[in-house]
């Protein structure tokens, strides 16, 4: 609260973040219909995340404890610089641990930990409409989800098997929301698409798009398939290299110049927590002054 | 309705067909659609019978294209209506009706033809994907059954199975018009609206896709209605054919009998202009 001589708290100006308020609302309670919104220029650039901060600054309070990650890790440039910004402009507490923050700001990832209720998830869409590259028009895409006309969406999903034998689509895999709207649920692996049946509140910005939508907690959220192609998640088969964890989505890190490689959890909160515990995965022997 | 009578008359041993007796499929009533003081078409009323096909003939900017969009609700007719048999309601104004309930026809009962395949296909999907598009928009969720019905439909228009999974963009023009049919049959529709389907086709592939299109009207039992320029076109597929210029229609009658026989002076120019070769 200290900074509120030189900022409004949070950046935003009050009506603004009525304005936000307003429609996040709305998209809680209709879920996964996207509601337009006044996008506000914020500073930083498109598709660094203004829809996720904006929604975040719009519902942070002086008592939140807030976390960023950016493809699960919380040290990346994204992740820096948006918790900065906060801290700046609002003050407010940041935290590396999911278990502790009350608002988690994430870019292409569910944290491993499952959330509880009272927490709120905030995504950074790049891209809110799941027809978007199979129908190019905004009016007609529009119509399309006011009747329910998601036979294309499994032309999509058809063509993946036509193609390649198997659901190809890795990420922004589309899903059905409460029975009715397919929704976009940002890039996240198809890995964590199960994990958005959640006690927590969920809820999407697109800032160049100026759309908000949203999962209220306990909302069932279904991955759209065939019956004979059943929707499966995937991760590297491999358990973590740094702390042995077998349940956790895998980033693949190249480690020299030869086709060596290794496999660590995406989340590092996830990852550090686990080795704490006392859990050692295949290469994550203790780094010792004088060795390698 | 000199024309049902005629026709009834002409096939007295065919009056068991149960087209002859039946409900109209089609009941068109005073059709009007102005482009601001200009005239679009104007006050066409017609009945369409189950199984019947009737062409539309007329010269460019008689209007032809446009009834045709306001009777499968494309565009939207200043006046006039249109009764559909629908399988649940029987008969049901088109024009008055909500806009769901008239997608839904234009995705089972209905099928429209464009002339140029590429505004009625997704040149950035695969034949197959093509094909299934209008079975997984009714529900269709078994990949291996829409898959079967894809191969199923390319067969029936003659495309080799091995090009299921090509896009449309590398088919020739006949091909994709072939595409376009079979996508839009897939459903099983009961009433086809085909505008100009083989202009832009070389004459050797027009024959083709005519012979294939009339196999399949006559299997299906479809009733069709097909604007066109090209009278060949209307003489082999047509049983009626309507006459338009200027927007109003200036004769009706079975096909052969406007054709051989025609009474108004725009029909017989028409008529006559044809080039023998």
């Amino acid at each position: 609260m200290t900074k509120t001589d030189h900022y409004n708290f949070a950046y935003l100006d009050e009506q603004t973040k009525r304005m936000i308020r307003r429609a996040l609302l709305k998209a809680l309670a209709v879920p996964g219909y996207q509601v337009p919104f006044a996008s506000r220029e914020m500073p930083m650039p498109y598709g660094w995340g203004t829809g996720g901060v904006q929604v975040s600054a719009a519902v942070l309070t002086p008592e939140d404890r807030f976390k960023v990650i950016d493809q699960g890790a919380d040290d990346t440039t994204n992740a820096v610089s948006i918790r900065k910004f906060f801290g700046r402009v609002a003050g407010v507490e940041a935290t590396e641990r999911t278990a502790e923050a009350t608002v988690i700001q994430t870019r292409h990832r569910i944290p491993e930990e499952p959330l509880i209720e009272g927490q709120i998830l905030v995504y950074q869409v790049p891209i809110p409409e799941p027809l978007r590259f199979l129908e190019p028009r905004e009016t007609e895409t529009r119509k399309m989800h006011a009747l329910q006309e998601y036979g294309l969406m499994h032309v999509k999903l058809y063509e993946d098997i036509a193609r390649h034998g198997h659901i190809a689509t890795a990420y922004a895999y589309p899903v059905k929301v409460a029975g009715r709207y397919v929704m976009d649920p940002s890039p996240i692996p198809k890995f964590d698409n199960p994990k958005m049946e959640m006690a927590a509140i969920q809820l999407f910005g697109a800032g160049r798009e100026q759309r908000i939508y949203a999962v209220p907690p306990y909302t069932s959220v279904v991955s759209l398939d065939f019956e004979d192609y059943p929707f499966q998640r995937m991760k590297a088969e491999k358990p973590c290299a740094l702390c042995g964890a077998e349940d956790s989505y895998l980033d693949e890190v190249i480690v020299d110049d030869a086709g060596g490689r290794m496999f660590v959890c995406s989340d590092t909160d996830y990852c550090a927590t686990r080795r704490d515990d006392g859990h050692v995965g295949a290469m994550g022997a203790p780094y010792e002054e004088g060795q390698a | 309705m000199s024309v049902q009578n005629a026709s009834q008359e002409s096939c007295r041993d065919c009056s068991e067909r149960s087209w002859a007796a039946a409900e109209p499929l089609l009941s068109v009533r005073g059709v009007s659609k102005f482009y601001g003081a200009r005239i679009g078409c104007a006050d066409v009323s017609f009945d369409l019978y189950p199984g019947e096909v009737m062409g539309i003939v007329g010269e460019s900017g008689s209007g032809k294209s446009t009834l045709l969009n306001c009777l499968a609700g494309h565009l939207a007719p200043d006046a006039g209506e249109v009764q559909f048999d629908t399988r649940a309601e029987g008969l049901k104004d088109t024009v008055t009706m909500s806009e769901p309930e008239r997608r839904m026809l234009g995705r089972t009962d209905w099928a429209f033809v464009h002339q140029n395949p590429r505004d009625g296909l997704r040149m950035g999907v695969s034949a197959g994907g093509n094909v299934g598009e209008r079975l997984m928009a009714v529900g269709a969720r078994h990949y291996g059954a829409i898959r079967e019905s894809a191969l199923d439909w390319l067969g029936r228009v003659e495309i080799e199975a091995d090009r299921v999974d090509d896009r449309p963009s590398a088919f020739s023009g006949g091909m994709q018009q072939r595409l376009q049919i079979a996508r839009n049959l897939v459903t099983g529709p009961r009433l086809v609206f085909m505008d100009e389907p083989t202009g832009g086709l070389d004459v050797s592939v027009q024959a083709r896709l005519l012979d294939l299109m009339r196999g399949l009207v006559r299997q299906m039992g479809l009733s069709a209605i097909i604007v066109t320029h090209d009278l060949a076109v209307v003489r082999l597929l047509a049983d009626r054919l309507m006459v338009m210029k200027s927007g109003h229609v200036v004769e009706t009658g079975l096909t052969d009998q406007v054709l051989d026989d025609p009474q108004h002076a725009y029909t017989q120019l028409l008529v006559s202009s044809v080039l023998q070769v």
